[in-house]
Protein backbone atom coordinates (compact mmCIF):
# COMPACT_ATOMS: atom_id res chain seq x y z
CA UNK A 1 0.00 0.00 0.00
CA UNK A 2 2.04 2.96 -1.34
CA UNK A 3 1.01 6.85 -0.87
CA UNK A 4 -1.11 7.66 -3.73
CA UNK A 5 -3.50 4.76 -2.72
CA UNK A 6 -3.79 4.98 0.97
CA UNK A 7 -3.65 9.13 1.10
CA UNK A 8 -8.14 8.97 0.02
CA UNK A 9 -8.20 7.68 3.33
CA UNK A 10 -5.41 9.12 5.54
CA UNK A 11 -5.79 12.64 4.29
CA UNK A 12 -9.46 13.09 5.50
CA UNK A 13 -9.10 11.22 8.87
CA UNK A 14 -6.32 13.90 9.58
CA UNK A 15 -8.86 16.48 8.48
CA UNK A 16 -11.29 14.47 11.08
CA UNK A 17 -8.64 14.39 14.02
CA UNK A 18 -7.68 18.00 13.45
CA UNK A 19 -11.73 19.12 13.21
CA UNK A 20 -12.57 17.14 16.43
CA UNK A 21 -9.60 18.74 18.42
CA UNK A 22 -10.65 22.23 17.03
CA UNK A 23 -14.50 21.54 18.29
CA UNK A 24 -13.26 19.82 21.61
CA UNK A 25 -11.23 23.39 22.47
CA UNK A 26 -14.21 25.32 21.80
CA UNK A 27 -16.39 23.46 23.92
CA UNK A 28 -14.31 24.07 26.87
CA UNK A 29 -13.85 27.83 25.98
CA UNK A 30 -16.51 30.14 27.44
CA UNK A 31 -16.99 32.94 25.18
CA UNK A 32 -18.07 34.90 28.29
CA UNK A 33 -15.03 34.76 30.34
CA UNK A 34 -13.02 36.96 27.89
CA UNK A 35 -11.64 39.70 29.65
CA UNK A 36 -13.41 42.69 30.23
CA UNK A 37 -12.63 45.40 28.29
CA UNK A 38 -12.58 47.78 31.10
CA UNK A 39 -9.61 46.58 32.34
CA UNK A 40 -6.83 49.70 32.86
CA UNK A 41 -9.55 52.06 32.37
CA UNK A 42 -10.89 54.25 35.19
CA UNK A 43 -14.11 53.26 36.78
CA UNK A 44 -16.90 54.17 34.98
CA UNK A 45 -19.46 57.51 36.37
CA UNK A 46 -21.94 56.99 38.92
CA UNK A 47 -24.15 58.55 40.98
CA UNK A 48 -25.98 56.70 43.38
CA UNK A 49 -27.98 56.55 46.26
CA UNK A 50 -26.53 54.55 49.88
CA UNK A 51 -27.84 51.15 50.81
CA UNK A 52 -28.38 52.16 54.51
CA UNK A 53 -29.24 55.38 54.18
CA UNK A 54 -30.75 56.53 50.19
CA UNK A 55 -30.49 60.56 51.14
CA UNK A 56 -26.51 60.06 50.78
CA UNK A 57 -25.12 60.17 47.71
CA UNK A 58 -22.00 58.56 46.35
CA UNK A 59 -19.77 58.74 42.46
CA UNK A 60 -16.98 57.37 41.33
CA UNK A 61 -14.92 59.33 43.66
CA UNK A 62 -15.49 56.97 46.42
CA UNK A 63 -12.83 54.52 44.95
CA UNK A 64 -9.96 56.76 44.28
CA UNK A 65 -7.28 56.84 47.20
CA UNK A 66 -6.92 53.10 47.83
CA UNK A 67 -6.69 50.00 46.63
CA UNK A 68 -10.32 48.40 46.83
CA UNK A 69 -13.02 45.52 45.42
CA UNK A 70 -16.02 46.97 44.06
CA UNK A 71 -18.88 43.95 44.28
CA UNK A 72 -21.56 43.24 42.07
CA UNK A 73 -24.17 41.35 44.38
CA UNK A 74 -28.01 40.70 45.03
CA UNK A 75 -30.06 39.33 47.85
CA UNK A 76 -32.40 37.37 44.57
CA UNK A 77 -28.96 35.99 43.87
CA UNK A 78 -28.12 32.31 44.61
CA UNK A 79 -24.05 32.62 43.67
CA UNK A 80 -24.10 35.83 46.06
CA UNK A 81 -25.53 34.17 48.74
CA UNK A 82 -22.65 31.87 48.06
CA UNK A 83 -20.36 34.09 48.08
CA UNK A 84 -21.20 36.09 50.90
CA UNK A 85 -19.49 34.14 53.80
CA UNK A 86 -16.19 34.15 52.36
CA UNK A 87 -16.93 38.07 51.81
CA UNK A 88 -17.53 38.14 55.08
CA UNK A 89 -14.09 36.51 56.35
CA UNK A 90 -12.55 38.51 54.01
CA UNK A 91 -13.20 41.79 55.61
CA UNK A 92 -12.28 40.65 58.84
CA UNK A 93 -9.03 40.50 57.48
CA UNK A 94 -9.19 44.17 56.74
CA UNK A 95 -7.02 43.79 53.60
CA UNK A 96 -8.79 46.66 52.14
CA UNK A 97 -11.83 48.64 51.79
CA UNK A 98 -14.84 46.02 50.15
CA UNK A 99 -17.66 48.69 48.17
CA UNK A 100 -20.93 46.69 47.50
CA UNK A 101 -22.91 47.19 43.99
CA UNK A 102 -26.16 46.10 45.13
CA UNK A 103 -27.85 45.09 41.69
CA UNK A 104 -31.55 45.02 40.89
CA UNK A 105 -32.36 44.53 44.27
CA UNK A 106 -35.18 44.73 46.41
CA UNK A 107 -33.78 47.20 49.23
CA UNK A 108 -35.56 45.20 52.11
CA UNK A 109 -34.29 41.96 51.00
CA UNK A 110 -30.92 43.02 50.91
CA UNK A 111 -31.13 44.89 54.08
CA UNK A 112 -32.47 41.59 55.33
CA UNK A 113 -29.76 39.09 54.30
CA UNK A 114 -26.40 41.32 55.84
CA UNK A 115 -28.74 42.13 58.79
CA UNK A 116 -28.92 38.04 58.97
CA UNK A 117 -25.31 36.88 57.43
CA UNK A 118 -23.47 39.86 58.30
CA UNK A 119 -22.21 42.93 55.94
CA UNK A 120 -18.64 42.58 54.52
CA UNK A 121 -19.06 46.06 52.88
CA UNK A 122 -17.46 49.33 53.49
CA UNK A 123 -20.02 51.25 51.82
CA UNK A 124 -23.25 49.78 49.47
CA UNK A 125 -24.65 51.57 46.38
CA UNK A 126 -28.63 50.89 46.01
CA UNK A 127 -28.52 50.46 41.64
CA UNK A 128 -32.26 49.43 41.62
CA UNK A 129 -32.71 50.01 38.23
CA UNK A 130 -29.79 48.36 37.07
CA UNK A 131 -28.30 51.18 34.35
CA UNK A 132 -24.71 51.68 36.56
CA UNK A 133 -24.40 47.82 36.10
CA UNK A 134 -24.51 48.26 33.11
CA UNK A 135 -22.02 51.07 32.53
CA UNK A 136 -20.00 48.85 34.13
CA UNK A 137 -19.88 45.99 31.73
CA UNK A 138 -21.86 43.51 34.00
CA UNK A 139 -22.98 39.90 32.92
CA UNK A 140 -24.98 38.88 36.24
CA UNK A 141 -24.01 39.07 39.89
CA UNK A 142 -21.54 37.94 41.11
CA UNK A 143 -18.61 40.21 39.75
CA UNK A 144 -15.93 41.49 41.48
CA UNK A 145 -13.73 44.34 40.31
CA UNK A 146 -10.11 45.20 41.85
CA UNK A 147 -9.46 49.20 41.93
CA UNK A 148 -6.79 50.49 42.21
CA UNK A 149 -5.54 53.79 43.84
CA UNK A 150 -6.26 55.80 41.03
CA UNK A 151 -9.98 54.38 40.63
CA UNK A 152 -8.60 52.75 37.61
CA UNK A 153 -10.47 49.14 36.88
CA UNK A 154 -7.23 46.28 37.34
CA UNK A 155 -9.08 43.38 37.20
CA UNK A 156 -12.48 41.89 37.11
CA UNK A 157 -13.61 38.46 38.46
CA UNK A 158 -17.24 36.77 37.33
CA UNK A 159 -18.00 34.67 39.48
CA UNK A 160 -18.62 33.73 43.24
CA UNK A 161 -15.04 34.69 44.84
CA UNK A 162 -14.13 31.48 46.87
CA UNK A 163 -10.91 31.66 49.41
CA UNK A 164 -8.72 30.10 46.72
CA UNK A 165 -9.71 32.67 44.18
CA UNK A 166 -9.06 35.35 47.11
CA UNK A 167 -5.50 33.99 48.08
CA UNK A 168 -3.94 32.69 44.89
CA UNK A 169 -5.26 35.33 42.31
CA UNK A 170 -6.51 38.46 44.19
CA UNK A 171 -3.61 38.77 46.99
CA UNK A 172 -0.95 38.74 45.11
CA UNK A 173 -2.26 41.67 42.51
CA UNK A 174 -3.92 43.64 45.72
CA UNK A 175 -0.40 43.69 47.83
CA UNK A 176 1.59 44.96 44.35
CA UNK A 177 -1.15 47.51 44.18
CA UNK A 178 -0.42 48.25 48.07
CA UNK A 179 2.61 49.51 47.41
CA UNK A 180 2.34 51.49 44.29
CA UNK A 181 2.62 55.02 44.57
CA UNK A 182 -1.16 57.15 45.46
CA UNK B 1 -66.76 38.57 6.80
CA UNK B 2 -67.24 41.57 9.32
CA UNK B 3 -66.78 38.77 12.62
CA UNK B 4 -63.35 36.70 10.42
CA UNK B 5 -62.19 40.85 10.48
CA UNK B 6 -62.62 41.09 14.49
CA UNK B 7 -61.22 38.10 15.03
CA UNK B 8 -58.63 38.53 12.79
CA UNK B 9 -57.21 42.01 14.19
CA UNK B 10 -57.88 40.46 17.97
CA UNK B 11 -55.60 37.80 17.34
CA UNK B 12 -52.95 40.28 15.86
CA UNK B 13 -53.17 42.20 19.08
CA UNK B 14 -52.52 38.97 20.79
CA UNK B 15 -49.01 39.09 19.48
CA UNK B 16 -48.45 42.41 20.82
CA UNK B 17 -49.52 41.27 24.36
CA UNK B 18 -47.37 38.28 24.66
CA UNK B 19 -44.27 40.46 23.37
CA UNK B 20 -41.54 40.64 25.15
CA UNK B 21 -40.24 43.94 24.87
CA UNK B 22 -42.33 46.14 27.33
CA UNK B 23 -40.36 49.73 26.35
CA UNK B 24 -43.07 52.18 24.54
CA UNK B 25 -42.75 52.63 21.15
CA UNK B 26 -41.71 55.56 19.05
CA UNK B 27 -44.17 57.77 17.88
CA UNK B 28 -41.40 58.43 14.61
CA UNK B 29 -41.25 54.81 12.85
CA UNK B 30 -37.50 56.20 11.82
CA UNK B 31 -36.47 55.81 15.22
CA UNK B 32 -38.17 52.37 16.02
CA UNK B 33 -36.94 50.81 12.65
CA UNK B 34 -33.56 51.44 14.30
CA UNK B 35 -34.52 50.24 17.75
CA UNK B 36 -36.01 47.08 16.24
CA UNK B 37 -32.68 47.01 14.63
CA UNK B 38 -29.88 47.33 17.39
CA UNK B 39 -32.08 45.07 19.72
CA UNK B 40 -31.54 42.57 17.09
CA UNK B 41 -27.76 43.32 16.00
CA UNK B 42 -26.59 42.93 20.16
CA UNK B 43 -26.38 39.85 22.05
CA UNK B 44 -28.22 39.19 25.45
CA UNK B 45 -25.07 38.19 26.94
CA UNK B 46 -26.74 35.61 29.85
CA UNK B 47 -28.95 34.25 27.65
CA UNK B 48 -27.34 31.25 25.04
CA UNK B 49 -27.56 32.67 21.89
CA UNK B 50 -30.37 35.08 22.13
CA UNK B 51 -30.69 38.67 20.82
CA UNK B 52 -31.45 41.49 23.46
CA UNK B 53 -34.68 41.78 20.84
CA UNK B 54 -35.65 38.42 21.93
CA UNK B 55 -34.03 37.68 25.18
CA UNK B 56 -36.86 37.64 28.76
CA UNK B 57 -33.82 37.96 30.82
CA UNK B 58 -33.40 40.88 33.00
CA UNK B 59 -30.50 42.04 31.43
CA UNK B 60 -31.84 42.41 28.31
CA UNK B 61 -34.96 44.56 29.67
CA UNK B 62 -32.16 46.45 30.84
CA UNK B 63 -30.22 46.92 27.59
CA UNK B 64 -33.56 47.62 25.72
CA UNK B 65 -33.84 50.46 27.83
CA UNK B 66 -30.92 52.16 27.94
CA UNK B 67 -30.84 51.60 23.67
CA UNK B 68 -34.32 53.04 23.82
CA UNK B 69 -33.07 56.04 26.05
CA UNK B 70 -29.92 56.34 23.63
CA UNK B 71 -32.14 56.49 20.23
CA UNK B 72 -34.79 59.08 21.93
CA UNK B 73 -31.58 60.90 22.44
CA UNK B 74 -30.45 61.75 19.45
CA UNK B 75 -27.27 59.30 19.36
CA UNK B 76 -26.45 57.07 16.40
CA UNK B 77 -25.99 53.63 15.86
CA UNK B 78 -22.60 53.74 15.68
CA UNK B 79 -22.32 55.43 19.08
CA UNK B 80 -24.56 52.68 20.40
CA UNK B 81 -23.03 49.66 19.28
CA UNK B 82 -19.39 51.27 20.83
CA UNK B 83 -21.16 52.23 23.78
CA UNK B 84 -21.98 48.22 24.52
CA UNK B 85 -18.13 47.64 22.90
CA UNK B 86 -16.62 49.26 24.77
CA UNK B 87 -18.36 47.92 27.97
CA UNK B 88 -19.31 43.98 26.81
CA UNK B 89 -16.32 43.30 23.96
CA UNK B 90 -16.62 42.54 20.60
CA UNK B 91 -19.08 39.52 22.12
CA UNK B 92 -21.84 41.60 22.71
CA UNK B 93 -22.22 42.11 18.73
CA UNK B 94 -23.95 39.47 16.86
CA UNK B 95 -21.78 40.16 13.44
CA UNK B 96 -18.09 40.56 14.29
CA UNK B 97 -16.08 43.02 13.25
CA UNK B 98 -13.33 41.91 10.99
CA UNK B 99 -9.92 42.22 12.64
CA UNK B 100 -6.80 39.96 13.08
CA UNK B 101 -8.45 37.76 15.75
CA UNK B 102 -11.31 37.11 13.24
CA UNK B 103 -9.87 36.75 10.00
CA UNK B 104 -9.74 33.00 10.18
CA UNK B 105 -13.32 33.04 10.71
CA UNK B 106 -14.75 35.68 8.02
CA UNK B 107 -11.78 34.27 5.35
CA UNK B 108 -12.48 30.73 6.49
CA UNK B 109 -15.69 29.40 4.29
CA UNK B 110 -13.81 31.21 1.34
CA UNK B 111 -10.57 28.94 2.06
CA UNK B 112 -12.40 25.83 2.79
CA UNK B 113 -14.12 26.65 -0.82
CA UNK B 114 -10.78 27.27 -2.25
CA UNK B 115 -9.28 23.90 -1.16
CA UNK B 116 -12.55 21.89 -2.03
CA UNK B 117 -12.50 23.36 -5.94
CA UNK B 118 -8.73 22.46 -5.70
CA UNK B 119 -9.54 18.37 -4.67
CA UNK B 120 -12.48 18.51 -7.50
CA UNK B 121 -9.81 19.17 -9.73
CA UNK B 122 -7.45 16.99 -9.42
CA UNK B 123 -9.61 14.14 -9.40
CA UNK B 124 -11.20 15.44 -12.64
CA UNK B 125 -7.59 15.72 -13.84
CA UNK B 126 -7.05 11.96 -12.67
CA UNK B 127 -10.44 10.77 -14.04
CA UNK B 128 -9.85 12.09 -17.40
CA UNK B 129 -6.35 10.93 -17.48
CA UNK B 130 -7.18 7.50 -16.27
CA UNK B 131 -10.22 7.46 -19.24
CA UNK B 132 -7.35 8.57 -21.45
CA UNK B 133 -5.12 5.44 -20.72
CA UNK B 134 -8.62 2.75 -21.39
CA UNK B 135 -9.09 4.47 -24.92
CA UNK B 136 -5.49 4.34 -26.56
Amino acid sequence: MNFRNSAPFIIPGLVLIFLIGLFARGLFLDPTRVKSPLIGKPAPKFSLPGLYDPTQRFDQSLLQGKVSLFNVWGAWCVACQEEHPVLVAFAQRKVLPIYGLDYHDDRQAALDMLHKDGDPYTQILDDATGDVAINWGVYGAPETFLIDKQGVIRDKIIGPLTPDIIDKQLMPEIQKLQVEAP
Amino acid sequence: MRRLLVGLSLLLMAGTALAIDSEPPFSDPALQARYTELTHELRCLVCQDETIADSNADLAADFRRQIHDMVAAGKSDADIKAYMVQRYGDFVLYKPPVESSTALLWAGPFVLMLVALGVVALIVRKRARQSGEGNP
